[in-house]
């Protein structure tokens, strides 16, 4: 504070327009010139790994587009043979591919398993736009099921019927995960609240549920459920073996997400159940409308996380010999004529689980963004 | 300022019974006794003013009238229902029971109306419509039904206070309980709030407000209640309490919060 003088009114001063910034502080340049450039040492590394991936991805390139070899004439491998190593053999690929995406199912049918996939593809689809949020998106669910089923197995509407052991592929895995997850999620709510309820009973089974099946690796569980299960059976009882890996993956994935929902609930505000309490709400109404509407929206990048991983851990189901998208990629490349070009048959498995789950982390950001558009201001 | 003070006219209504009755209620945290058999009775339309320094229980206290917190020994009666682990009749005490918090606690995902319609609709059962119709008178009466469609984050501290009180007399409880309603705000928002809560006083609501607001506690209490370490140490109305105080501690206390302001 000066002195009382200076507060008498003076005109002030327009301020001058704001100028604009020079090139060296906005722009590509500039963002070139601080991140890569800023010094001799970041100059080298820049020039250096950039010489390193400019290298690799030429080489890539050659290899896989350049020189490769597209299909060739009745399984005869001895074009692709010749270029191993200068070439890639997509003609494993080409030749493959129904194999791959379809496995032992009858060859005439696979449009069945094709349609069956568009309708998984169709569901995640509608089901991730919020104006489908409602109700009848149960409908939907149920419907789409009921049809992939139907597709699947056959043995109506004039469609041969399809023992389960002959299904595999991409729809084996789609399976695994949409149900594997679908039924974990509720699950994993309901032990989430057990485990934070004041109730010791269900207290204690929820806790036991999560630190027992967190406790044993999903392949002892997947072991358990297709050899074990079926001892405790009564003789000639039987059930399906993709459903006993389908309730194992349930289990374990629940336990898994429950403590990613947990998380979320421990992480709201005390103050938030006080005023939902005071206002006299019941306790389901309070978990439905105020607490895990905040809660999961606190929680979709680690969940979103899960998802993601276990839509990959369907893998291991080959281990029990049920023929997923990867155990059919491997069984593809037995065939004599075929040994020796996994690489190719990979990158191509792998380039389908990336597209599924790219999507799932993509569409995980805008929901996020979407959902949390309360906290801005 | 006092001199331009208007007091609110008293409502209470001492010939009912009380709507509030505490009874030697006893409270421990673990091994510190937070409640120190405080009886207190709070009649029908009676204004109470809480008081004392922090850390003397009397958030506890109001805690304690709709179970937010729970005592361990005595008995505290509301509208003739006694709290206990009856889940039932603890409903039914807290639709009676108004509370707004010190830090709002509105619920930032939804809208303010939303906020406002929820329980009338989920637990009075009220159709949708109605809800939403009383929902705007009350936010009319607080002065901010302008705000209906933005959510809490959008709104100023003092705005967000004067929705939360809204919010809880949309129940249309029988009594309203303030947990240091204004301790939150920066000094501009204080007025704004403190003037919804007389004009409530006026309506001849039953308050209990835990304040240091002693302005406030002036103009509408019937009766100021000094707390500290978790007993009653003193009470009368604020005239006798604030130009007379008859123990010690109220008077350190008095010397120390008129210091402050």
């Amino acid at each position: 504070m000066a002195s009382d003088t200076t507060l008498t009114p003076v005109s002030i001063p327009v301020p001058p327009e704001p100028r604009r910034a020079p090139i060296s502080v906005v722009g590509p340049i500039a963002w070139v010139r601080a991140n890569l450039f800023s010094g001799w040492l970041s100059t080298a590394i820049t020039l250096a790994l950039g010489y390193l991936i400019i290298r690799w991805a030429i080489g890539f390139i050659d290899w896989a587009f350049i020189n490769a070899i597209w299909s060739v004439p009745n399984n005869q491998t001895q074009a692709c043979r010749d270029a191993r190593g200068v070439g890639a053999c997509w003609a494993v690929v080409t030749e493959k591919h129904r194999f791959i995406l379809f496995g032992t199912y009858p060859y005439e049918e696979h449009w069945r398993p094709a349609l069956a996939c568009v309708i998984f593809v169709g569901l995640y689809i509608v089901s991730a736009m919020r104006r489908f949020w409602r109700k009848e998106l149960a409908l939907i669910w149920i419907a789409a099921l009921t049809a992939i089923g139907v597709l699947m197995w056959g043995g109506i509407l004039g469609m041969p019927f399809v023992a389960q052991e002959r299904w595999g592929g991409l729809p084996i895995t789609l399976i695994l995960s949409t149900f594997g997850l679908a039924f974990a999620f509720p699950l994993a709510i309901l032990v989430a609240l057990g485990r934070r309820s004041k109730m010791p009973a269900i207290k204690a089974i929820c806790v036991l549920y999560v630190e027992l099946i967190r406790g044993v690796p999903l392949i002892s569980l997947l072991f358990m459920a297709s050899v074990m299960f079926p001892l405790f059976l009564p003789e000639g009882m039987n059930i399906d073996k993709l459903l006993r890996a389908q309730i194992a993956i349930i289990l374990f994935a629940g336990a898994y997400l429950a403590e990613v929902v947990r998380a979320g609930l421990q992480a709201l505000p005390k103050g938030q159940y006080e005023a939902a309490d005071a206002l006299g709400l019941s306790y389901w109404h309070k978990t439905g409308f105020i607490i895990l509407p905040q809660a999961l929206r606190m929680v979709i990048p680690p969940l979103v996380n899960t998802f993601i991983g276990f839509f990959k851990d369907t893998s291991l189901v080959l281990i029990i010999g049920i023929f997923d998208l990867l155990t059919a990629g491997k069984t593809a490349i037995v065939e004599p004529a075929w040994q020796g070009f996994g690489v190719e048959v990979y990158i191509t498995i792998g380039l389908i689980y990336f597209c599924f789950c790219f999507a799932m982390s993509k569409y995980s950001q805008s929901l996020e963004a979407e959902l949390n558009q309360h906290r801005r201001r | 300022m006092s001199a331009a003070i208007e007091t609110v006219a008293s409502a209470a209504r001492l010939d009912a019974p009380p709507a509030i009755s505490l009874d030697r209620v006893n409270k421990w945290f673990g091994a510190m006794h937070v409640l120190r058999d405080v009886s207190l009775d709070v009649a029908l339309g009676e204004r109470v003013v809480v008081c004392g320094p922090s850390g003397s229980g009397k958030s506890t206290l109001i805690r304690c009238i709709n179970r937010l917190e729970t005592h361990q020994e005595g008995h505290i009666l509301v509208d003739g229902t006694e709290l206990t682990d009856d889940v039932r009749a603890l409903d039914a005490i807290r639709r009676e029971v108004g509370m707004v918090f010190q830090s709002f606690n509105l619920f930032p995902h939804l809208t303010i109306l939303e906020n406002c319609t929820l329980a009338p609709i989920w637990v009075r059962r009220m159709p949708k419509r109605e809800a939403e119709e009383l929902a705007m008178e009350y936010l009319n009466k607080v002065k901010i039904p302008e705000q209906a469609k933005k959510y809490p984050g959008q709104l100023s501290g003092g705005q967000q206070q004067r929705v939360a009180i809204a919010r809880a007399l949309c129940m249309k409880p029988k009594i309203m309980l303030f947990d240091e309603p204004t301790s939150a705000l920066d000094p501009e928002m204080i007025k704004e709030v403190l003037d919804t809560m007389v004009a409530l006083a006026d309506t001849g609501m039953t308050m209990i407000c835990v304040t240091h607001e002693m302005g406030f506690a002036r103009q509408v209490a019937d009766r100021v209640v000094f707390m500290d370490r978790g007993e009653i140490v003193e009470s009368g109305t604020p005239e006798n309490m604030f130009n007379h105080p008859q123990t010690e501690r109220l008077q350190l206390f008095l010397s120390q919060i008129l210091r402050g302001h």
